[in-house]
This record gives C-alpha cells, sequence and structure tokens, in this order.
C-alpha cells in the first residue's frame, strides 16, 4: 500500500490556518532528523530536549504571528533555528559552565570553601587570648608601645609624641617586646599558630 | 570477511526527543495566540 506524505507547504499552511494537527505532523515527521542534529552537536539528553523545544517554540510562534513566508524549505528553516540555538547554548556555557553530578565526580570536590570552619575558629580564638595574657606579662613601656602599634596602628612617631620619648626610643622598647614575647613562648613552650 | 572494529558507531542511533517535549510543545500550540496590532506583536496564552 503506498502511504502519501503530505507536502512540509501545505502542512504549514494549514497549521497557520489553526489546523493544530498538521503542527502534530510535522513534528513527527521532522523530530528524528531534528533531535538527533542538536544532540549530536550537545551530547545530552536533557540539553537536547530543551534546545528543541526551544526551536519549536520559536517556529510556532513565527508560524502563528504570521511571519514565516512559504519557500519550500521548511526543515532548513527550523534546523537554521535550531542550530543557532545550539550556538547561543555554548555561548551561555562559556560564561557560566555547567557540571552536572555523577557518582565520579562532584563538583564540591573541586569547589572549596574559603571560610574558617568552626574549629579553626575556636583555635584563632584562643591565640589570640593566649597573645593578649603574654603581653599584659611584659614591662609597661613595652607593653604600651606594642599595644600602640600592633592593636591601635599607630606609626612610631605617633607612638613617640604620645609617650614622650624618641622615636628611636619608641622603637627599641618594640624591639625588646618582641624579643622578651618570644622568650616567654619558647620557655614556656607555647603553640600560637592555627 | 573480518570484522570491522571502530570506536565510533558507524550509525547513530535513532533519537527521539521526550514524550512531554512533545505534549508541552502541543498544548503550548493549542493556547498560545498572537495577534499583530500595526507593529506590535501581543501574545496571550488561553488557559
Amino acid at each position: 500500500m503506498a502511504t502519501t506524505q503530505i507536502p512540509d507547504a501545505l502542512l504549514v499552511k494549514n497549521y497557520i490556518a489553526g489546523d493544530e494537527k498538521a503542527l502534530a505532523t510535522l513534528i513527527e515527521i521532522h523530530q528524528s532528523k531534528i533531535y538527533g542534529f542538536i544532540y549530536s552537536k550537545i551530547s545530552d539528553r536533557d540539553v537536547t530536549d530543551d534546545i528543541f523545544q526551544d526551536t519549536f517554540v520559536k517556529v510556532i510562534k513565527t508560524l502563528k504571528s504570521n511571519s514565516y513566508s512559504e519557500e519550500g524549505k521548511f526543515l532548513p528553516w527550523v534546523m537554521r533555528i535550531s542550530y543557532n540555538l545550539v550556538i547561543d547554548h555554548f555561548r551561555k556555557n562559556k560564561k557560566m559552565p555547567m557540571y552536572r553530578e555523577t557518582e565520579e565526580f562532584s563538583i564540591f570536590s573541586t569547589m572549596s570553601n574559603n571560610e574558617p570552619n568552626i574549629e579553626s575558629q575556636l583555635i584563632t580564638e584562643q591565640v589570640e587570648n593566649d597573645l593578649q595574657r603574654l603581653i599584659q606579662e611584659l614591662p609597661v613601656d613595652q607593653k604600651e608601645v606594642l599595644i600602640m602599634r600592633m592593636y591601635q596602628d599607630l606609626s612610631f612617631k605617633e607612638i613617640a609624641d604620645l609617650t614622650g620619648v624618641s622615636i628611636n626610643t619608641a622603637l627599641g622598647r618594640m624591639r625588646y617586646a618582641i624579643m622578651n614575647l618570644r622568650k616567654v613562648i619558647e620557655k614556656n613552650k607555647i603553640i600560637l599558630t592555627n | 570477511m573480518a570484522k570491522l572494529y571502530s570506536e565510533r558507531k558507524l550509525t547513530t542511533s535513532n533519537l527521539l526527543p521526550k514524550k512531554e517535549t512533545i505534549r508541552f510543545l502541543l498544548n503550548y500550540s493549542k493556547a498560545l495566540s498572537i495577534i499583530k496590532v500595526g507593529n506590535f506583536k501581543f501574545e496571550y496564552m488561553a488557559n
């Protein structure tokens, strides 16, 4: 039994005239070719489905708005739309690549969270507390200079002016403060690192 | 005759879109209406 295939031009004409079945026929005839084409570029079934859908949404809108001029090239026209959408997909993906989680690969194994975890935070807090207690053990003049320099961010000129000494004296006090702190840390085998 | 071994498949299997995709497109088409007024196009979806 011979099968007669309705030409695309007639199906398009019927669809524009309101025959929704004509669209179903058009999709049925051409879906394999169009889907296969998209998949050959994308190699991902889900994305291919999306692009296939977007292609035909454009086709539907163009036909329904009577913007399509029939020149006997329905399939090449649809393929062109799908091709452009594939290009758009690659352009978008370049800017924001999509990583799909699989059993072998998890995006979290490459992404790192730079925020300190709670353990690090506790250790940092402990270290700062220990350091402050050690600073309290320093002689007053050395303690004063160290606090002004490290915690109040003053320049040595400003420290010298405030404490009524020369810059060299302020520098000297700072040097001794650090040397004394080191001695205490080494003597007591204190660990001040995170 | 010796067998031909190739890494790439010589023929691709017949791939088709999901039935849901087709169903969506057909429903979308039934619901969509476009009206042209001058240079403007108005799309509306009938529920």
